[in-house]
């Protein structure tokens, strides 16, 4: 299942991308954010309890859709773009 | 040494636009991809969507400001994907791609915008539960729906134009649940006509809902959104249920003034805005000399009056250094303010502060999302006799997460307030620290 639904702007070049070790794609101007959650329904576990999250600003505030990329860095999914062969893993947060 | 601007939004784009045409050319920091702020959030360049389709009644205005970015982007330094994240007298520190830098400055315009303001509800960290802001810009900037089936609640102008947007653009909206009784909106109407236009707008986004069968609520109490891992359902009013996949709330937006707090500027308690905001003279100078605040970061009046009050920050700089400016332009702004304000008057009277909220909301309900600290969880700290919003911050972990209280302190400052039986201006203001936002560990730094 998927969170987001695209409305528009669905012909554009596809970028493959690599997500918790499958392969997966976007479309070329999509942020991390949109790419992941128009396959998959979240984006993060919460720190404390592990619940799924999935965002909630979309404007760099909440700090809530941090993912972790191939090389190590971890970006805000709402704001990276997606670019081809980016590999990103979701990181299941922490149980108490 | 330079002059710089802090925020691409309409604020920091007009500032920028008004030293130039007095030949200063000022370095103009934004956080964003493009520039263009949030509420005319501009698209990827390779997508196709006319300005019309994004942006509807707004895209003459949203066109104006894009452009003018780029006229300035040609003529100016202009650094996008620039995190501020601490600021000393004559100092910033930044961000970029994964580099530190220190920049100084003689003088400074802080632009720093708004996020929306939040009233938790049990349910609000599931996924499918985005802020009105958020669902708009998953909208504009990416061409996607939060959901198949979306709910829109909370209040304020945002709430009618994002749900409006979302069904004109082939969404299934399921109900916008509005705070806010409808009797407040009509009490309100006298106010709301100093701008016809833009009520007429608000007016024309309802009317537009309820032509296509929307189901609009007015004064509507949100008891819960369902689900598991997801959102499956929503509750309002007694126990109403609502099938939907997402939700999309606010109330209305609350000022970024973290950037001010740290530059040391005084702050005093607006009641229009129900919060703390850097003081500021009516050009736009802060209590801290060439320090200058425009725009929604230093109270909320939307996109129009951001522009007035850049041109105007702009102007009272330009005039301190000594530059001559047109004497009659500052007087024809306020005078434009001033209506824009008593409109604004008008808006907080047609969807007030739901200031039952506090009173209202379980103690299981989480309020902060990064520490996962609950209402019980503040109100046993004030229990224990305290009452000082920092003091609770320190005792039980509330605003103290990655957000730094963007989202919950608000909310917090709700729940303390009422909890001890103080005013909501009694407990204190939540002080920001640096940095402003998380940053990266193995950052470079460059001279």
């Amino acid at each position: 299942m998927t969170l987001l639904k695209r409305l528009a702007e669905q012909d554009r070049p596809i970028l493959p991308f690599t997500l918790d070790g499958q392969p997966a794609s976007g479309l070329l101007g999509d942020t991390l954010l949109t790419a992941v959650l128009t396959q998959a329904e979240h984006l993060r576990g919460s720190d404390f309890s592990a619940q799924p999250r999935a965002g909630f600003c979309l404007m760099g505030a909440c700090q809530d859709c941090w993912v972790k990329l191939g090389d190590g860095r971890r970006v805000r999914a709402c704001a990276t773009l997606l670019e081809a062969g980016l590999v990103i893993e979701r990181e299941p947060g922490r149980r108490p | 040494m330079s002059t710089v601007i802090v925020g691409a939004g309409p604020a920091g784009i007009r500032a920028a636009q008004t030293l130039l045409h007095y030949g200063i050319e000022p370095l103009l920091l934004d956080e964003g991809l493009r520039g263009g702020g949030q509420i005319y959030r501009r698209q990827p360049a390779n997508f196709k969507r006319s300005a019309k389709d994004v942006y509807g009644f707004e895209a003459g205005k949203a066109t104006a400001v894009h452009q003018a970015m780029d006229a300035l982007a040609e003529q100016i330094d202009y650094r996008p994907q620039t995190l501020v994240w601490n600021a000393e007298p004559g100092q910033l520190d930044t961000l970029c791609d994964g580099h530190v830098q220190r920049i100084g400055y003689q003088r400074l315009i802080v632009a720093t915008g708004a996020t929306d303001r939040i009233l938790p509800v049990p349910g609000w960290t599931l996924p499918g539960v985005f802020s009105l802001g958020g669902a708009q810009i998953a909208l504009k900037f990416q061409g996607c729906a939060i959901g198949q089936r979306v709910v829109f609640a909370g209040s304020g102008p945002l709430l009618y134009l994002i749900a409006y947007q979302y069904a004109k653009a082939g969404a299934k909206v399921v109900a916008v649940l509005d705070s806010a009784p409808f009797s407040a909106q009509v009490r309100a109407a006298p106010a709301l006509l100093r701008q016809p236009a833009t009520l007429a707008k608000g007016l024309y986004y309802r009317s537009w809902l309820s032509a296509r069968g929307i189901p609009v609520h007015s004064g509507a109490q949100v008891e819960a959104i369902h689900g598991q891992q997801r959102v499956d359902g929503l509750s309002f009013n007694n126990g109403q249920l609502l099938d939907c996949d997402a939700v999309g709330f606010g109330h209305a937006l609350r000022s970024e003034t973290q950037l001010a707090d740290l530059l040391g500027c005084q702050f005093s308690w607006s009641a229009l805005n129900r919060s703390w905001l850097p003081q500021r003279d009516e050009l736009g100078r802060s209590s801290v000399d060439g320090v200058y605040m425009a725009g929604d970061g230093a109270g909320i009046m939307g996109a129009d009056a951001a522009q007035l009050a850049g041109e105007l920050a702009a102007l009272a700089l330009l005039s301190d250094s000594g530059v001559a400016i047109d004497p009659a332009r500052p007087k024809q702004l306020l005078e434009q303010l001033a209506n824009i304000q008593r409109f604004r008057h008008g808006l907080e009277n047609a969807f007030p502060f739901p200031t039952q909220w506090a009173a209202d909301t379980a103690d299981a309900t989480l309020i902060c999302r990064c520490e996962e600290v609950s209402a019980g969880d503040i109100r046993q700290v004030v229990a224990e006799g305290h009452w000082e919003i920092n003091r609770v911050k320190a005792h039980c972990r509330v605003g103290m997460g990655r957000c730094q209280g963007r989202l919950c302190g608000a909310a917090a400052c709700e729940l303390v307030a009422h909890s001890s039986g103080r005013r909501i201006d009694e407990i204190g203001r939540l002080r920001a620290q640096a940095p402003i936002k998380p940053l990266p560990f193995g950052i470079e730094v460059d001279s």
